[in-house]
């Protein structure tokens, strides 16, 4: 069974790159029973999502400040 | 090369220009003074390195130019600040590599997303990000550049690169959860 800390790093990573079946599998058993880790990966999911959005909010603020101007 | 090929790098050099500059006018003006300048020497393109990476090489000398004509030194991350890339883990995990504090419930993040306040925190969270850490999480999260092409930019092994990707991404939940979803569940916000 991988640890907590093992198992983050692999969430971390499946953004980005494919995990092996046996890295899948593993965090797939971690995550069935740890509720702190599960909690992580969707917050992983969403700190993604939030960096697509934060550069449309800067987009629109900074197009407001230059409409003020 | 033609407009065609260079146009379709245009919205990864707009993301690089915005972050950087912080003005979505002045962003949009030194990608078209790239792109102009890469057409008018695509003889300097080698093909030693990619197109794209090639044209944020031009991209960077556009913004220090712009900083410059502007004193706009309101850069997102500042390359010298201190702060070394150290192992927050340790202070994640005990020696069994289960959590020191575990990861809370956000309730309804999404809802965040529509705050002006949540943004302030974000930028902060991401602002004291150690130097590496910002730079790398910037270029993979916000500019949407692949991995290869990070390594190259900053210089980093493959195997560095997810080791600082990884503590990019473990400082800033840890900040968000203390400044504002951490409070939004005991209720100061």
């Amino acid at each position: 069974m991988r640890s907590c800390r093992e198992v983050s790093e692999l969430v971390s990573k499946s953004l980005d790159v494919h995990l092996s079946l046996r890295e899948r599998m593993a965090v797939r058993l971690h995550l069935m029973m740890c509720r702190h880790c599960s909690n992580f990966k969707k917050q992983m999911l969403f700190l993604r999502r939030a960096g697509a959005s934060y550069v449309e909010y800067l987009e629109k603020t900074s197009r407001k400040e230059s409409v003020k101007r | 090369m033609t407009d065609d090929t260079l146009i379709q790098h245009r919205p990864i050099l707009f993301r690089y220009a915005l972050l950087h500059l912080r003005d979505a006018d002045l962003a949009e003006d030194v990608v078209q003074e790239t792109l102009l300048a890469a057409l008018q020497s695509d003889a300097g393109f080698a093909e030693r390195s990619s197109l794209r990476t090639w044209l944020i090489g031009i991209l960077k000398h556009k913004i220090a130019d712009q900083q410059r004509r502007d004193a706009r030194e309101t850069r997102l991350f500042e390359p010298d600040r201190v702060g070394a890339d150290e192992d927050i883990e340790e202070h994640l995990f005990n020696a069994e590599g289960s959590w020191h504090s575990p990861p809370k419930v956000w309730s309804h993040p999404e809802n965040a997303l529509e705050q002006e306040e949540f943004w302030r925190i974000y930028e902060w969270c991401q602002q004291n990000l150690p130097a590496r850490q910002a730079e790398v999480f910037m270029l993979r999260e916000l500019v949407g550049l692949e991995p290869e092409e990070i390594c190259k930019e900053a210089n980093l092994s493959s195997t560095n690169y997810w080791v600082t990707l990884h503590r990019a991404r473990m400082r800033l939940r840890a900040c968000l959860e203390a400044r504002w979803f951490g409070k939004q569940q005991t209720g100061d916000k």
